[in-house]
């Protein structure tokens, strides 16, 4: 087996990425399409911390910045689900229509 | 083969820095077994001294002074019918435990008994202590949920939100001993020259640090030190949900909380990885504030006599509760019924005096010493644990949260920018 | 190709190490949007993110680790659990689970994969397969002296940024404004 390098890790990363992005774009509830931008976060992170193993710790600061940025947006965009949730009963993102004509 | 086996005692780092998978092996094992016993021995411990702060005697029968109580209590809960409440989520229902348990008991990787007695040293060593231990908050709130019943799902909220409250306090004190560890200087206030030094984050570094410093973290900036260490005490008994903070169990509350459901060996997983969680924050607290593994006054009171002095102490600990086992041995009452438990307590004692004697030997006496002293230390906050629960009223939970965000928060702040100030002004 | 030879029973180790924890990721965040309830969504991200910070300790970077086991698995999911606590509601899990787009959605994410693998084959040439070893025993001191001097200001604004984003949640989740 080839020795593990950098491309091994992007090649993970980028399949996380594309479970992420299914998530988003097929489920129906809105907490699991929560949870799926995390995944989506969590893949760019590897991404970063991959190469920063070759080129310098630059790519973990930013990774530090990466996962403080989900922190702040999870709580957000939970505290938004809450405030629908209480409007409407229901967590499921089909229903967010209240603005279409 | 076996010079990888030997290759490592020749060696003066943890196995885990030395990639030495057999010797790692062998020392989580040994710290596994360790805390283990160390539960049973704080089961027997704290009823029998709730018992005597009561004045009462606590379990007598089951050995002599009940000293096989927690192995029979082990008997009865492995014994017992495993009920699983209807629709609960049983897979949720069964890893629960699983979680608080591994979390509690993964912390054990790094905490230091000696300097290089510990399963490896990690570059963020108190981060990852502080980390694995906020895992088993997840443990609890999947505990209350699964088991699908009001009063687990309510206990479980209060206790997560209040172990999440008072890790931030936890946070704040350990940043501020963090801090201590880049000075320089000797003594309580000393600064030392050019402290531009790069601080640590691993657990025998900090020790080490305590070291060079010649003083405890406890006395460093003198009000500083203390008051961390004591804003950290009381975070780390409400984080593992002890009285007087642990109103999310109690029974007279909440029919206990978020275990209700469960019974039997799962329940004694919880109770496993309580005290496990109870013994590893103290271990913290111990390592950033009481010194680690060293002697009471290593630097005032140096010399090859008061070594020899303080060496000692471990094999006078043995003996001494071998006297004690001894005077209980003569104060049995002497009718046939109690021969057993004579002889017993008798054996007890004699094992203990024979570990003690054991450890007057130089060889041993050399090696033991920092064990001894790190499990003395936490041995003291066991049992100050102990007499928290029997001496404090239990709070109510509006006050609970009151404190550790209307109290600890901003005296840890306080006294972490005054740590920074002086460590740069002095 | 050069590899740093490292001491110990390290080379089988690593490559092990990697595929049980890549393995483990990849499993995770299959059950993560697959599963009906999100509570074994939830959990299984728990330990997707847990392998992630194994993942981040492989790559030499502890102090990442560190921080994704406290902040994302000790954080966020307990944010997401108590939440998924205050909305679940039983009707939700007998729904279809995947919404009606989820036809163009599938293709949308095979175009992008085929677009990762694009990229991946054309630029191999700049992800060697050197394994650089930086010096793991002050990686935490760096990252300090790093955000401290030179992303000072983006550390600032990301103490902003989670000053808003308590009072938003503070705000939204509030039942009278």
């Amino acid at each position: 087996m080839a020795p593990i390098g950098t491309l091994h890790y992007l090649v993970v990363a980028a399949a996380l990425f594309i479970l992420g992005v299914i998530g988003v774009l097929t489920r129906r509830n809105v907490v699991i399409v929560l949870m799926s931008i995390e995944l989506i976060l969590n893949a760019v992170n590897l991404n970063l911390v991959a190469f920063s193993r070759l080129w310098g710790l630059h790519g973990q600061v930013f990774a530090i910045f990466v996962i403080t940025d989900a922190a702040a947006e999870a709580a957000v965009g939970l505290g938004i689900l809450i405030a629908f949730f209480r409007n409407k009963e229901t967590v499921n993102v089909d229903e967010v229509d209240l603005l279409k004509w | 083969m076996l010079d990888y086996i030997t290759s490592y005692l020749s060696s003066n780092t943890t196995p885990g820095q030395a990639g030495n998978v057999f010797w790692a092996l062998v020392y989580i094992m040994i710290v596994f077994g360790g805390v283990s016993v160390a539960v049973m021995a704080m089961n027997w411990l704290e009823r029998k001294a709730l018992a005597h702060f009561q004045i009462r005697l606590g379990p007598m029968r089951v050995g002599p002074h009940g000293l096989l109580q927690p192995i029979a209590d082990a008997i009865k809960l492995m014994t017992k019918e495993d009920i699983i409440p209807a629709e609960a989520d049983k897979f949720v229902f069964w890893i629960a435990p699983l979680i608080i348990l591994c979390a509690s008991f993964a912390v054990y990787i790094v905490v230091p008994f000696g300097p290089t007695h510990a399963i490896t040293d990690l570059n963020i060593g108190i981060l990852f202590m502080l980390g694995v231990s906020s895992l088993s908050v997840l443990g609890v709130v999947m505990a209350g949920w699964a088991s699908n019943s009001h009063y687990p799902l309510i206990g479980a909220l209060r206790s997560s939100a209040q172990m999440v409250s008072y890790e931030v306090a936890m946070g704040m004190a350990v940043v501020s001993a963090v801090l201590m560890t880049s000075l320089h200087g000797i003594g309580p206030y000393g600064v030392g020259v050019g402290t531009s030094g790069t601080g640590t984050l691993s657990m025998i570094g900090i020790v080490q640090a305590q070291q060079e410093q010649h003083v405890w973290f406890l006395f460093k900036f003198f009000p500083l030190g203390f008051i961390a260490f004591g804003i950290f005490a009381i975070a780390m008994v409400a984080e593992t949900n002890r009285a007087p903070f642990d109103l999310p169990e109690a029974e007279s509350e909440l029919t206990a909380g978020f275990h209700t459901e469960y019974s039997g060996l799962r329940w004694s997983l919880f109770m496993l990885g309580e005290y496990a969680a109870m013994i590893a924050v103290s271990s913290i607290a111990v390592t950033l504030w009481l010194g680690g593994w060293f002697r009471p006054f290593p630097n005032t009171l140096t010399g090859d006599t008061w070594d020899l002095v303080f060496s000692l102490f471990p094999g006078l600990t043995f003996l001494a509760l071998a006297a004690i086992a001894f005077v209980g041995v003569r104060r049995m009452p002497k009718h046939p019924y109690f021969r057993v438990q004579t002889i017993g307590l008798a054996g007890f004692g004699a094992v203990l005096g024979l570990i003690g004697l054991i450890l007057f030997v130089p060889p041993v006496r050399d090696r033991i010493q920092d064990i001894f002293w790190f499990v003395a230390k936490v041995a003291g906050f066991m049992y100050l644990y102990i007499w928290y629960r029997a001496t404090f009223p239990r709070y109510r939970f509006d006050q609970l949260m009151k404190v550790g965000w209307k109290v600890l928060l901003p005296i840890g702040i306080g006294v972490l920018i005054l740590t920074a100030i002086l460590g740069v002004v002095l | 190709m050069q590899q740093v030879v490292q001491p110990g029973m390290q080379p089988v180790a690593t490559t092990f190490f990697f595929y049980f924890l890549s393995g483990l990721t990849l499993l995770s965040g299959v059950f993560v949007i697959i599963r009906k309830n999100p509570v074994h969504s939830a959990l299984a991200l728990i330990f997707g993110l847990l392998a992630q910070a194994g993942l981040y300790l492989m790559l030499y970077a502890p102090f990442v680790a560190g921080v994704q086991i406290i902040l994302y698995a000790g954080g966020i999911m307990v944010l997401f659990l108590f939440v998924i606590m205050l909305v679940n509601i039983e009707r939700s899990q007998r729904e279809e689970q995947f919404n009606k787009q989820w036809v163009v959605g599938l293709l949308a994410a095979v175009a992008l994969g085929a677009l990762f693998v694009v990229v991946y084959v054309k630029g191999k040439a700049l992800f060697p397969y050197r394994i650089a070893q930086p010096i793991e025993s002050s990686n935490t001191q760096q990252i300090g002296v790093m955000l401290y001097g030179q992303y000072m200001f983006a550390f600032e604004i990301a103490s902003l940024l989670l000053l808003v984003a308590i009072i938003g949640a503070v705000v939204m989740a509030k039942k009278r404004i």
